[in-house]
């Protein structure tokens, strides 16, 4: 029988290595949220934390979240990035409250305990005490009271963070081909961030990163980009999935003539016809890439998806707030040497994505759809056997086998 | 229309923007790409991304024509909950009367209606517009909507 064993009153029983049937107690489950925090964010994973290009200078720090806990990560004197939690050793306080800024030392507000760059604790308020009476005992040691360090690494003008000492090295952790696109993406040049904006969603962080892995979707729910003919199931591209499972890629070549005919024999809204841009100059781009390749999609397991749709770049952060809840937190990049005319034309191409894109936008609704219709009927179960059972790479995109990669390396992780 | 004095400059803001807003709260998006000269500028941002001087917006546009296939997609293309707006809008400011350009600074409230009545404040900030009366009416030349914050509930379709 397909799918699962239902027994009432009960949850279903998840078969080891089945990939192709997801209950949907996983999105809505308060105890296996905690878990996730556990076991995948401070798991062996490489969490996505800040743009190096945040840090220009020594001293530049900004703070972010790996899964809910508060982490900061700041460039110190010698250069060096680093991250710790954002947390001060004495009383747990956070430490700093900004989004971003730039320090000589860190310095808590509750009692003013002061940190240096690489996260020594090197002040203390009133460590001898007031008029000779009090202060800390003779055997406090301040090098035993620094701030918390977590891993930290960087690949491409991005910075990851992860709280496993045994997490593999990123390129080992990315996988040949996730290295590949990336430094496609993102390594000819510099990273230069031209805007940002967060997107919150009704919806449970997984969700999210399975709608990005799902290509399934992206040209039947997002009608511009099919009208547009950027993007359809039947142009030549492609669905790299990671050894993992965790990371993926799609990519496409935008090719007006192909895979029109499929489209108009299914039923969905994506056809309509009739509908032309008064001015395509919104369309309008630099070919920057020279390889025929207009639309790439990538996800690094469990909080990164890089976007390039032509001269569109972001850089999206997906971090947890609640079981039920996430912010999308979209960095739009371009590089540094951009002339005027390419980042106008990144700023126009930017209409398609973000909070109000053309085809984004509903990517911040869909999963809170799902969120609410599974609500009380969490012994059902959803299905991903599009393109069959299998976890593998292809060079056909009407597939679901990135959202099952996503389920193999989330169930060894979870160890569910 | 000549150059106004400092209180018809007031009245013209005033009278445009009350228009504006109408026109977006009462769901009539086919009229507002008309509130707009040809070219323009139509841009919503938020002020941690302005005060740093980026270029990027969430909605871009310099044409009518842009305006218009945000509407179109708005109204046929995009897929999400019904919902409608309230603008409240405060006292303008004239910041600058240039001729027949006026440039003035109005801050905004938006609230969201969804379809089953929960309301919400969607977004609050300050419209930067540049009036142009040169033509038969007051039009936006500019107009850019900086939000008080980077943070989109779900999605920002119908614009600002």
């Amino acid at each position: 029988m397909e799918g699962f064993d239902l027994v009432p009153e009960a949850r279903p029983i998840w078969r080891d290595g089945d990939y192709s049937h997801i209950p949907f107690w996983v999105y809505s489950d308060a105890a296996n949220y905690e878990a996730e925090l556990r076991n995948i964010y401070k798991g062996p994973v490489w969490n996505y934390l800040c743009l190096a290009a945040e840090l220009p200078g020594n001293g530049d720090y900004k703070t972010t979240k790996i899964g809910e806990t508060p982490v900061l990560v700041v460039r110190g004197e010698d250069g060096v990035v680093r991250g710790f939690l954002n947390r001060c050793s004495h009383r747990g306080a956070l430490l700093c409250l900004e989004p971003r800024g730039s320090v000589k030392r860190l310095t808590c507000v509750y009692h003013a305990w002061s940190y240096d760059l690489e996260g020594n604790l090197k002040n203390v308020a009133f460590e001898d005490g007031a008029d000779g009476r009090g202060g800390m005992p003779d055997d406090f040691d301040k090098s035993r009271h620094g701030l918390r360090p977590i891993e930290v690494t960087e690949f491409c003008g991005l910075v990851f963070g992860s709280f496993d000492p045994k997490v593999p090295d990123i390129e080992t952790y990315l996988g040949p081909e996730s290295v590949r696109f990336l430094k496609r993406a993102l390594g000819k040049a510099p990273l230069k961030l031209i805007g940002r904006s967060t997107q919150v969603m009704h919806n449970n962080w997984k969700l999210y990163l399975e709608n990005v892995k799902d290509v399934y979707h992206a040209t039947i729910l997002h009608l511009f980009f099919t009208r547009f003919r950027l993007n359809r199931l039947g142009h030549e591209g492609g669905i790299i999935v990671s050894e993992s499972g965790g990371h993926h890629v799609s990519y496409s070549k935008m090719d007006a003539e192909r895979g029109n005919q499929d489209y108009a024999s299914q039923d969905i809204r994506s056809t309509g016809e009739g509908f032309s841009l008064n001015d395509p100059s919104l369309l309008d781009s630099i070919d920057e890439w020279e390889d025929g390749i207009t639309v790439q999609i990538q996800s690094v397991f469990p909080s990164l998806v890089i976007q390039v749709i032509q001269n569109s770049i972001a850089v999206r952060q997906i971090l947890p707030t609640a079981v039920d809840r996430t912010d999308l937190n979209w960095n739009f990049v371009g590089f540094e040497g951009d002339s005027e005319e390419m980042t106008r034309t990144r700023v126009k191409l930017n209409n398609l994505v973000g909070p109000s894109g053309y085809i984004s936008l509903e990517d911040g609704a869909i999963g809170g759809f799902v969120q609410r219709a599974i609500r009380g009927v969490e012994e059902d179960s959803g299905v991903v056997r599009m393109g069959g059972d299998d976890v593998t790479t292809v060079d056909y995109r009407a597939t679901e086998t990135s959202v099952r990669g996503f389920w193999k390396m989330y169930r060894g992780l979870m160890g569910v | 229309m000549s150059s106004p004095d400092p209180l018809q400059a007031k009245l013209l803001a005033d009278d445009l923007l009350a228009r504006y807003v109408r026109c977006l709260d009462d769901g009539d998006l086919a009229a507002w790409p008309g509130f707009f000269t040809d070219p323009c500028i139509y841009r919503v941002t938020h002020r941690a991304d302005d005060r740093a001087g980026y270029e990027n917006a969430l909605i871009f546009a310099d044409s009518r024509g842009m305006l218009r296939d945000r509407v179109n997609a708005v109204e046929n293309v995009s897929v999400y909950e019904p919902h409608g707006y309230r603008h409240i809008v405060g006292a303008s400011l004239i910041e600058k009367v240039d001729g027949t350009l006026i440039d003035a600074s109005t801050s905004f409230l938006v609230a969201r209606i969804m379809q089953d009545g929960e309301t919400s404040v969607f977004a609050t900030g300050v419209y930067r517009d540049r009036i142009d009366i040169s033509g038969d009416e007051p039009l936006f030349a500019e107009k850019i909507a900086v939000m008080d914050s980077e943070r989109v509930d779900t999605l920002l379709a119908i614009p600002l």
